[in-house]
């Protein structure tokens, strides 16, 4: 195992604690040693490392150069709400904080590169600097030069610097069409489940022994295996559910070794915090008092989900109702629904036969606001005046995003809305003010 | 040798102090009051139960808050404290950030106050580090880590493209200026707790049990979760969770619609760097029903609310923004009005001030008294030479006006319990017929004699069928409400109503006897039923069993409960008379629901159709007088052109408007019909008419519009 991680000029001692550190990712922790080469030989300009969520990118990274003393800036690009950010961060971590303060107010990409190249002039690197972007698809965002400027810093800055781009995405979808400096691409595959199981196993309870754990782990990946592969929620769901397997070994029921019946008593258990604390639909500190409140009270804590209904104020309630109807009728059918002597339009001209894909299927559209007032006024059952409070009551819905607004700009001209609620809400809703909107629908006529 | 020189200058003429004195509320209110000579006392009055109003609200809304904010509260320090175990399960998950997701119910503006008492809180007894944050504030990312470290921080925070604010800035300064990211403060945050950590050296290690007050968490508050850009808010949450370990970080989230927002904002990879945990706050219907009971339904206050007013209230609450703050500031705006307009408001006040205040009415005053409605139809009543005095003798109204104000008062005393006895009983019925909430009973009985009314007779018929041990907690409950009643009627009352307690715990032991017999008279015509197969017979016999059931002789708790359904009914009748039937109830019932209803449910788009189509209804010039439905020459240019737009369709044609709108305009200046530039588009003409239309697009009436050159588009529909 060890043999992969050789690379002259590093101590063998820090090499085997980095190794030790990896666990299933040597392969690509020596592909990635070799691609650095040694401390004061120059590196390739950038590399591009992409994989799925947890899976060991920058862990790997951050062992590595930590443990073998690489000077390196670590930047998370979410993190960096303007570039001013990333840059300081860089000098900061290479030159300190006096380097930092250089840069001028609001720095431009050369700005940065000339207080670099001043820098380094003054200590110039004796090993390769790394900077390490993390979540590197942000980046796309940024001024169109950003990334290209980053992907061959090396050339810019007459430094021996590497860039590690970090991403969840492929490179393809980074490329810009003005063409830019290819990166060297690495692949971090997922963790195959006896790769999950090694490294869970790693973190075990103190007061337990290994086996006894990892034995947990193979059960508990038993369960969760098929939905969930992200290390870092096994890990947590672990940590949640470890105490309940311990539960009969505490009370002396069950040796540590008889498993089937340890399994028998956690799986029932495990398969419900699938449906609950996986979801986040009760939080992990909930769910650790479910599990001291045994199953007889666990019925009070209900889900995130389930806390569905609204109160509204009686109008509000209408003007949600109207603006649903002026979402998802067409505006022709508008009379045959509001006007009381429609003429006599028979239902079968009426329903073109082209028009058969159900609105509810389309979604919402967007509707000016005198077709929701008219609307409003005409399923609203006594004489309305139309107040101030009304037009705040539609901003305010607006706020609490029932209804979002389409069209930008000023209200004078005509503004338009949509409906953003579903018809198990509406119904829920028509059914406290005593209206049958069912009856009102095109796609239920 | 000459030299002429003109000199611009300006000049600035500071305001003497004397002059910029604003006027003081006292001076507002005494201003155009009516009945000047007493208007200060009024003030006092108003301003005195004002700020009692205010402050039992308050300390109600406290009252009812306490109970969240103290799960809160328990939550936060339970956080701060799991987080400081070494345990192996806490240190495993402790990459979670708690957050708290504050249900509050659609009535935001209520929220600030909720929320200001809650950072409070939590200042005064966790965490000195609070910060909350508003979305509107906070349109992108960087705003909000501004605002949250400028909040944190009590520092002014550079964002570095923003170029308004450049000043010169010295190096020493540049230095000083933060950088607006949670690394900065992270440093922040370990420099101050190592400062008041290096302030008692050994104290952490000496008592780590109790929740430490080195390690307070930072608590951010997001008040409208709804509004929030959620990308805005995954970013956030993202860079905190980078922080957890250094920075004991803690979120918030003010919702105002279902929890279920939480889950459509965030996706689950964000999710699930929070550990949430719900709290649900009182309903606001409920909050309502609290404060209607503190404030409305008690004889401390002695200003009172009409029917038809809080009427409006009450529909603009429902019907509108289920805001409690805002029926309070209706409550309040009515008692500024009444003590505004009704000179006799002068009485409405204690008992005691009241009786003073009587002796000192002046002739004026007690012209007023004679003029009431209410002491109109009391004269009446009265014999002949007893309503001689009354109109004529002051110092004999005087007694009697302290006679009647105390009647008034007692009325008041009784009223309540009554309602509330009143209301005990009837709240349960089937269907409700007196209604679910003490607020719809006490609207019947504010508006006519509750006891003509339909729904009362169904409703004492229905107590006329309550089983024993329901209608016995329900009289116990009536008595616990009559308890603390100083009143004799009341004590008399309940003295009653013990007895027949009493006496339906008698039944008990004759029960058993009776039952027999009951049985007997009962069974023979449901015996006879079996036989009859013809619909007429069957018919026959059901309305012979009714008649015997009618006729049939009442056991004795059927005779105890006819006894009570009495009593209760002779206790609605002595008490719960509507306000108007009282004497002088014009001092202390508030009845113009127009006024208020117009200063709290504005109708802009109304007021301004009726000034444009009637300016004589602002303006009050004669000239503009006319008669319904058309509008004067005289009237101002937008009303002409208004006038105009209403009888076109959709696209109106500005050419055409603009004749039609001269010769208007061209009549009004008395040119003749037949003379030749009648009708003529001058320059002039030509500029107001285009400032009437410009005005009109302003106010939303018309639109420019692509369709037809030449042509705007009107946005309203009918038409004169």
């Amino acid at each position: 195992m060890t043999a992969l991680l050789q690379q002259p000029g590093y101590e063998e001692e820090r090499l085997q604690r980095v190794a030790e550190k990896l666990p299933c990712r040597d392969v690509q922790a020596g592909l990635l040693l070799s691609l650095m080469g040694q401390p004061q030989q120059y590196s390739f300009p950038s590399i591009f490392i992409y994989g799925h969520r947890a899976s060991g990118k920058s862990h790997v990274l951050q062992v590595l150069l930590k443990e073998l003393e690489l000077p390196h800036a670590t930047v998370s690009c979410v993190e960096c709400v303007s570039v001013v950010l990333l840059f300081e961060q860089v000098l900061l971590s290479f030159f300190g904080c006096d380097a930092a303060s250089l840069l001028p107010r609001s720095p431009s990409l050369s700005d940065f590169v000339r207080v670099y190249r001043q820098q380094c002039s003054q200590s110039p690197a004796k090993q390769t600097r790394y900077i390490v972007m993390e979540k590197a698809e942000l980046l796309r965002d940024t001024d169109a030069n950003l990334l290209p400027a980053l992907l061959r810093l090396q050339e810019l800055v007459e430094d021996n610097v590497t860039v590690i781009l970090l991403s969840e995405i492929v490179w393809d979808k980074f490329r810009p069409n003005t063409g830019c400096f290819e990166p060297l691409l690495l692949h971090f595959p997922d963790y195959s489940k006896g790769e999950l199981q090694q490294i869970l196993s790693q973190d075990r309870h103190p007061s337990y022994s290994a086996e006894f754990y990892s034995s947990y782990i193979n059960i508990l990946l038993g369960v969760f295996y098929s939905v969930c592969r992200d290390l870092r929620e096994l890990r947590h769901l672990a940590a949640l559910n470890f105490s309940k397997f311990c539960e009969p070994l505490a009370e002396g029921k069950v040796k540590d070794t008889d498993t089937h019946k340890l399994w028998r008593n956690i799986e029932p258990h495990l398969k419900k915090a699938m449906q609950t604390v996986y979801l986040r639909e009760v939080s992990s500190l909930q769910w650790e008092q479910m599990q001291q409140m045994e199953e007889k009270e666990t019925g009070t804590v209900r889900g995130l989900s389930a806390h569905t209904h609204v109160e509204l104020p009686y109008y509000s309630k209408f003007l949600l109702i109207a603006a649903y109807l002026a979402s998802y009728n067409p505006a022709r059918t508008d009379k045959r629904f509001f006007v009381k002597h429609h003429g006599k339009i028979k239902k079968t001209n009426f329903l073109k036969k082209n028009e058969k894909t159900s609105n509810h299927l389309l979604g919402p559209k967007p509707f000016p606001l005198d077709r929701l007032l008219a609307i409003f006024y005409s399923v609203v059952d006594s004489r309305v005046a139309p107040t101030a409070s009304i037009f705040s009551q539609i901003s305010s819905l607006v706020t609490l995003q029932l209804l979002t607004k389409v069209s930008q700009g000023d209200l004078l001209d005509a503004p338009k809305f949509k409906c953003a609620v579903s018809l198990d809400f509406i119904c829920a809703i028509s059914r406290t003010v005593n209206f049958e909107i069912l009856k009102y629908l095109y796609d239920f006529l | 040798m000459s030299t002429s020189s003109v000199s611009k200058g300006c000049f600035v003429f500071k305001p003497s102090a004397k002059k910029k004195k604003t006027p003081s509320l006292k001076d507002y209110f005494i201003h155009g009051c009516e009945g000047a000579e007493d208007s200060e006392t009024r003030f006092q009055l108003c301003q005195n139960l004002w700020d009692k109003i205010k402050a039992d609200t308050e300390a109600l809304q406290d009252e009812l808050n306490r109970k969240i904010l103290d799960s809160l509260l328990d939550f936060t320090r339970k956080c701060s404290t799991t987080r400081q175990h070494s345990d192996w399960a806490a240190q495993m998950r402790a990459s979670e950030i708690p957050t708290a997701a504050l249900v509050l119910g659609v009535n935001v503006p209520d929220h600030d106050m909720t929320f200001q008492s809650l950072s409070d809180l939590l200042q005064q007894s966790v965490s000195p580090h609070v910060a909350s944050v508003q979305a509107k504030e906070c349109g992108a990312l960087k705003h909000l880590m501004k605002r949250v470290l400028e909040r944190l921080m009590d520092t002014e925070v550079t964002l570095d493209d923003e170029e308004e604010e450049v000043t010169e800035q010295t190096s020493t300064q540049l230095h000083n200026s933060v950088h607006c990211s949670l690394e900065t403060l992270c440093d922040w945050y370990i420099a101050k707790t190592k400062k008041s950590f290096s302030g008692t050296p050994g104290k952490k290690r000496s008592s780590p049990g109790r929740d430490d007050p080195q390690q307070p968490p930072v608590v951010i508050i997001f008040k409208d979760l709804e509004a929030f850009n959620p990308r805005v808010l995954q970013d956030f949450i993202l860079i905190c969770s980078r922080y957890i370990q250094r920075l004991p970080l803690m979120f918030i989230f003010g919702i105002a619609t279902s929890p279920s927002t939480i889950q459509h904002m965030l996706p689950h990879s964000v999710s699930s760097l929070l550990c949430i945990e719900l709290f649900q706050s009182l309903s606001c219907t409920q909050h309502l029903a609290t404060v209607i009971d503190k404030l409305i339904l008690t004889p401390d206050f002695p200003f009172k609310l009409s029917d038809k007013v809080m009427q409006v209230l009450i529909s603009i609450f429902l019907y509108h923004d289920f805001s409690v703050r805002n029926f309070i500031k209706g409550i309040q705006l009515a008692l500024v009005e009444h003590f505004h307009s009704q000179p006799l408001s002068v009485l409405c006040c204690k008992k005691k001030e009241a009786l003073l205040n009587v002796m000192q009415l002046s002739h004026t005053d007690l012209e007023r008294i004679r003029q009431l409605p209410s002491f109109k139809r009391y004269v009446e009543k009265q014999e002949l030479q007893e309503q001689t005095n009354l109109t004529t003798d002051d110092t004999h109204l005087k007694e009697v006006c302290r006679k009647l104000i105390k009647d008034l008062h007692k009325y008041h005393k009784n009223y309540y319990p009554i309602l509330r006895c009143l209301h005990t009983m009837t709240s349960a019925l089937p269907r409700y017929p007196l209604g679910k909430q003490i607020r719809e009973l006490h609207l019947i009985c504010l508006e006519k004699t509750v006891w003509e009314n339909e729904d009362y007779q169904s409703a004492m018929k229905l107590l006329k069928m309550l089983a024993k041990d329901e209608l016995i907690t329900l009289l116990q409950r009536c008595a616990e409400i009559l308890q603390p009643v100083k009143s004799k009627k009341m004590k008399k009352a309940r003295v009653h109503l013990e007895e027949l307690l009493a006496k339906f715990r008698q039944l008990d032991t004759v029960a058993a006897e009776t039952q027999s017999c009951v049985e007997d008279s009962l069974i023979s015509p449901v015996k006879n039923l079996g036989k009859k197969t013809d619909l007429f017979q069957l018919q026959k016999t059901l309305l012979e069993m009714n008649e015997t059931r009618r006729s049939k002789k009442l056991n004795p708790f059927e005779l105890l409960r006819n006894e009570v359904v009495e009593f209760i009914d002779s206790l609605v009748k002595s008490h719960l008379s509507p306000p108007e039937t009282q004497t002088l109830n014009e001092v202390c019932y508030y009845s113009s629901s127009t006024a208020v209803r117009r200063h709290l449910n504005a109708t802009p788009r109304t007021s301004i159709q009726a000034a444009l189509s009637s300016p004589y209804y602002y303006l009050q010039n004669n000239s503009l007088k006319s008669e319904e439905g058309s509008v004067s020459n005289a009237a101002p240019d937008i009303c002409i052109a208004y006038k105009l737009h209403l009888e076109c369709g959709r696209l109106i044609n500005l050419y055409d408007w603009l004749e039609a709108y001269a010769t208007v305009v061209s009549a009004a200046e008395g040119n003749h019909p037949d003379s030749d530039n009648f009708g003529k588009v001058d320059e002039v003409k030509h500029a107001r008419f285009i400032r009437a239309v410009s005005e009109l697009e302003f106010l939303g009436f018309i639109k420019s519009t692509k369709k037809k050159t030449d042509h705007v588009a009107r946005l309203t529909w009918g038409g004169c």
